[in-house]
């Protein structure tokens, strides 16, 4: 299996506080990486360097075989990001959201076309394809957030808590839009909340203060720890933190 | 990719609900209202005079004066302490008083001196006033001279005798100044106000973090920011110049060519300033107020209402490097004075500095990694 993420030792300090501390793994070619931590953990910064958004003070890391350090500018041509935060055009509508991504990530005009057809109507989209964004309701804004995230078949798609604020029955639906992507061949790495959603996810690792306490795949996970389901296993990891949660 | 980008900026700039209607209705607000509002020009400077002689010249005086459209007639005083009474209750802004042998005078060949005292409450008000009835009694004096003496008319004598040392301000037409100049500002606030704005705006919506993770360059992000206010200045300008000419009956003496250009690597240079800024503030409230810091100081020190040649020279030194009065030079020059490229030299070359400065700035001070 080809290695899509690799990452020994990456730390990082913003003055006196590491944020994230030494970490290391790998994440293969179609997998689906779960990264698990309480707030304040430290996901989003080692997320934001794998991006190439963020410097690593120390550690090495390569994305899709370009390093984070001295390549950060190819690391992005390969990846597609989906932050915490609602980040598409919201006074632009949905078609033009895509073709500014297409467009960004060299996509051309007529790919751009037959790609937004195609989603427009695995998504039943066709009425919401002219309207602007802002006008959508949020589980519409995150599908189609993840959408645009994946539009130009990246190598690997971060997804920082995809699914926050969401109702059960569109989580449901984004984690058969995840399947959907790996089934392309994306290697999914993915921050959550939800320990449902752990589950779901081939491999999962949990951070705590910036460390990772914990990496297997859920059912070994629940064996090790001798618990029922996820949400236990991470009860158990968390405990231990010193940090104070925000 | 640009392509997408700037589709991506126009389409924003265009449902902006505000925007578009500040690009049309900004430079025709400054330019119908300010240059009638804020004018040096001082008219309806209410004369008292004092006339100790009841003569025919003086009489010929005081209309002469009054007939000049500067001044209105508010009384007639008996005396000094009745007029400087009518100064004390504002009613007069300025008090001439014609001595008892005035004529007599006149017709003797023999000098004759009149006062004239101002409300100096108002110090620009009160000189003015003093130079305007200087200026007018000059006048006088020197038809006088031609009627009465023939044989001395061009020669420097003095009948009355004034110190008239100030030239009469024929051009004291206000706007012909002001509008080029106001064009400058126009300009400024536009281009570099919102571009300022626009990626902080970007920042705070979490949209910068989705371009910062896309494979953009630098430069294509800065450049598709940066063409629509070459787009939105020229329009502002073009309107400008139409008002200019439509109510003031201005049109610049040289070409508009030239201004057009000067006015491109201005908007570059200004816009530049704009983005740089944008790129240090993390918040739309710490921009604005970067942004309205520096375009005070721009402004003050811009020449707009007090000319730079007179400022000390610390501030000449720092208005050296003020875009702003660069521009207002060049503007006022092709507007009243018609002046080409190679008199326009310095600026050139000074505006082609800051816009090269502030986008080589820009460009550096934007990180898409941090």
């Amino acid at each position: 299996m080809e290695t899509v993420i690799k990452v020994e030792n990456l730390t990082k300090r913003f003055g006196s506080f590491t944020a994230v501390d030494n970490i290391s793994f790998e994440v293969k070619k179609g997998e689906i990486f779960g990264f698990l931590g309480a707030n304040g953990a430290g996901k989003t910064t080692a997320m934001r360097m794998l991006c190439g958004l963020s410097l690593p003070t120390e550690g090495k890391g390569t994305v899709a075989g370009y390093d984070i350090y001295t390549q950060p500018e190819l690391v992005k041509k390969s990846i597609g990001y989906m932050s915490q935060k609602f980040s598409m055009y919201e006074d632009l509508k949905v078609w033009e959201n895509l073709e500014l991504f297409g467009g960004i990530y060299g996509m051309s005009d007529e790919i751009i076309k037959i790609k937004t057809d195609e989603l427009m109507a695995s998504l039943n989209f066709e009425e919401e394809r002219d309207k602007l964004v802002k006008s959508l309701p949020l589980g519409f804004k995150q599908k189609l957030a993840f959408s645009v995230s994946i539009f130009h078949t990246p190598k690997v798609v971060f997804l920082d808590e995809p699914t926050g604020g969401v109702d059960p029955i569109t989580r449901r639906r984004f984690w058969e839009m995840i399947y959907d992507a790996t089934a392309r061949g994306i290697t999914v790495f993915v921050t959550t909340h939800y320990m449902d959603e752990a589950e779901y996810c081939d491999r999962v690792s949990i951070m705590v203060d910036g460390r990772i306490e914990a990496l297997d795949s859920p059912k070994n996970l629940k064996a090790t720890y001798k618990a029922k389901n996820m949400d236990e296993v991470f009860q158990q990891l968390a405990r231990k933190s010193k940090r104070k949660a925000d | 990719m640009i392509k997408y980008l700037l589709k991506k900026e126009f389409k924003q700039i265009i449902r902006n609900p505000f925007l578009p209607k500040m690009i049309f209705m900004f430079p025709l607000m400054v330019l119908l209202v300010f240059p009638w509002a804020a004018s040096y020009e001082i008219k309806n400077l209410n004369l008292s005079v004092i006339d100790n002689d009841h003569s025919t010249y003086s009489r010929r005086l005081t209309q002469t004066i009054i007939s000049s459209n500067y001044f209105r007639l508010t009384d007639k005083s008996a005396s000094y302490n009745q007029a400087l009474k009518s100064i004390e209750s504002n009613k007069a802004d300025i008090i001439l008083e014609i001595p008892q042998n005035f004529e007599k005078s006149i017709i003797n060949r023999e000098p004759v001196k009149v006062m004239l005292s101002a409300n100096a409450v108002n110090g620009m008000k009160g000189g003015i006033a003093t130079t305007y009835l200087s200026m007018i009694i000059g006048a006088f004096n020197t038809t006088l001279i031609s009627e009465l003496f023939p044989e001395m008319a061009g020669s420097s004598s003095n009948m009355i005798q004034i110190d008239s040392q100030y030239r009469f301000n024929k051009h004291l037409n206000y706007q012909v100044f002001m509008v080029p100049a106001l064009m400058v500002m126009i300009l400024t606030l536009l281009c570099g106000f919102l571009p300022a704005v626009s990626i902080v705006f970007e920042k705070e919506l979490g949209t910068m973090e989705q371009i910062n993770v896309s494979p953009v360059p630098k430069i294509t992000f800065i450049l598709a920011k940066l063409i629509p206010f070459w787009i939105i200045g020229f329009i502002a300008i073009t309107i400008g110049f139409t008002v200019a000419w439509l109510d003031y009956g201005l049109i610049p003496v040289g070409h508009f060519y030239i201004i057009y250009t000067f006015a491109a690597i201005y908007i570059f240079a200004i816009s530049g300033m704009g983005i740089v800024i944008s790129n240090f503030a993390s918040t739309l409230q710490q921009a604005v107020f970067i942004v309205f810091f520096f375009m005070m100081l721009f402004i003050m020190l811009s020449g707009l209402y007090t000319p730079v040649d007179s400022m000390p020279n610390w501030a000449k030194w720092i208005a050296a490097f003020n875009p702003l009065k660069h521009l207002m030079i060049v503007m006022r020059s092709i507007y009243l004075k018609g002046s080409n490229f190679t008199q326009l030299g310095g600026e050139l070359a000074a505006l082609l500095g800051f816009a090269v400065f502030f986008n080589g700035l820009a460009v550096l001070s934007y990180r898409k990694t941090n």
